[in-house]
């Protein structure tokens, strides 16, 4: 049986361990506030931005525009999102075994594969299973802006307009609710307007210099809204999930405390009960 | 007769208002549009947005923008809008140093060159749409 004295400090150092995972726990909790603020914020333009593709798209359909044909062939891109810190609960372990299973299913029926990684977390993992990243991204950090990503949606606007890629995709963790964080995958290319975002009916802009040299100016944009919005989402999930994960490890630690009590008080009365003991026998023997 | 403005940007919603004029720094120069015009949807420059709106006058420095006119609004999107006002004069010019310092270093990569450039021209825009305010301050009309 472990010792009074160890006991104790081992009770003293489950309690620094509580009361750094409450502080993380307020910290996520505040940040998580601060991504949904960011997240509702650009909500805005990316709603217009939609709007707008759908107007471009109407007057665009009769052309055979690059950005809405899908190419016959080329390789497919991912761009995968996850965090660079840890903590984070299951959230990047999710991410990643979902991002593993679409790429085996993918080469499965042998189509040809490239990465592009947001997040120390998703690259690491992707190293690890010795799939070859085209390029990375990290240093995000708490609170992403818009022009952290218009560099990775540059690259993937050219890379596509280029015919290197037929496809991309994007991978992420969608946040659902402080609880729920999915990871999803959405397409970014090529561009599929929503249903729901058609634009005004019956409203012919005139577009200035022209439809398609409008597009080109806008779509970079639109990828980097999209990127932007997935990226704000990984963020808000990010710090939910560290938020449970860092309550359950407080909840934890009281636990832990709880029983090394009770076993800190058995010992200190099974040490009294003996030295009670001692002293009766040593007065019987006297 | 006014007509209902709308200024967004990635992060934000930058302005919302109903204002008299609003004048945009388009591709091949100023655009000025007013109430009732016909619906149009065209590309920005890099420059500064005036808006009119009674006696005063409201300036934006607009990068990256578009500008969608619908029957019921205008709107202005764009990758970064600053209020005049709301401009750190302080920080453009050092971003403005900093360009500067980059530019004229002995090697820059080409992508590098670019960025600078951009950032520089961005800055310029800031100091100027900054200094307006300084120097005019909002604009009195008879």
């Amino acid at each position: 049986m472990a010792s009074q004295r160890d006991i104790r400090r081992r009770i003293g150092a489950v309690r620094n361990i509580k009361q750094i995972t409450r502080a993380m726990q307020f910290v996520a909790a505040s940040k998580l506030k601060r991504a949904q603020d960011a997240t509702l914020a650009a909500r805005p333009y990316s709603d217009k931005i939609d709007e707008v593709i759908a107007d471009l798209a109407q007057v665009l359909s009769g052309e055979d525009h690059p950005l809405f044909r899908k190419p016959a062939d080329g390789k497919r891109l991912i761009v995968f999102i996850t965090t660079d810190r840890g903590l984070a609960g299951p959230l990047n372990t999710n991410a990643i075994r979902f991002a593993l299973r679409e790429i085996v299913e993918h080469s499965e029926n042998g189509g040809e594969l490239s990465l592009v990684t947001v997040g120390r977390k998703g690259r690491d993992a992707m190293r690890r299973a010795r799939l070859p990243v085209e390029a990375h991204f990290s240093g995000f950090g708490d609170r992403p802006t818009f022009a952290d990503v218009t560099a990775l949606a540059r690259l993937v606007t050219d890379d596509f307009l280029a015919g290197t890629y037929n496809r991309v995709d994007i991978i992420y963790t969608r946040f659902v609710s402080t609880l729920v964080q999915r990871p999803t995958m959405d397409r970014l290319l090529p561009m599929e307007p929503h249903e729901d975002t058609v634009g005004i009916p019956g409203n012919q802009f005139i577009f200035e210099p022209g439809p398609s040299a409008v597009l080109q100016q806008l779509l970079p944009r639109y990828i980097a809204t999209r990127i932007y919005q997935a990226v704000l989402e990984n963020t808000a999930s990010e710090w939910s999930s560290k938020m449970i994960a860092m309550k359950n490890a407080t909840e934890s630690a009281e636990d832990l405390i709880d029983d090394l009590t009770l076993s800190y008080n058995k010992v200190r009365q099974a040490n009294i009960t003996r030295e009670m003991i001692e002293i009766a026998s040593g007065a019987n023997a006297r | 007769m006014s007509l209902l403005l709308e200024i967004v940007t990635p992060e934000k919603l930058a302005y919302r208002d109903q204002v008299d004029e609003v004048v945009v720094p388009g591709i091949d120069g100023q655009l000025g549009i007013l109430p009732h015009h016909a619906p149009l949807l065209t590309v920005l420059g890099v420059g500064e947005l005036r808006i009119r709106k009674g006696p005063e006058d409201e300036y934006f420095a607009i990068v990256g923008g578009f500008l969608q006119v619908r029957p019921d609004k205008v709107v202005v999107m764009a990758e970064t809008a600053d209020m005049a006002s709301e401009i750190d004069l302080e920080r453009a010019q050092q971003a403005r140093r900093d360009a500067e310092a980059a530019l004229s270093s002995a090697y820059v990569e080409p992508a590098d060159m670019a960025n600078a450039r951009a950032a520089l021209e961005r800055a310029l825009l800031r100091i100027r749409v900054a200094e307006r305010r300084h120097h005019e301050g909002p604009r009195h009309r008879a």
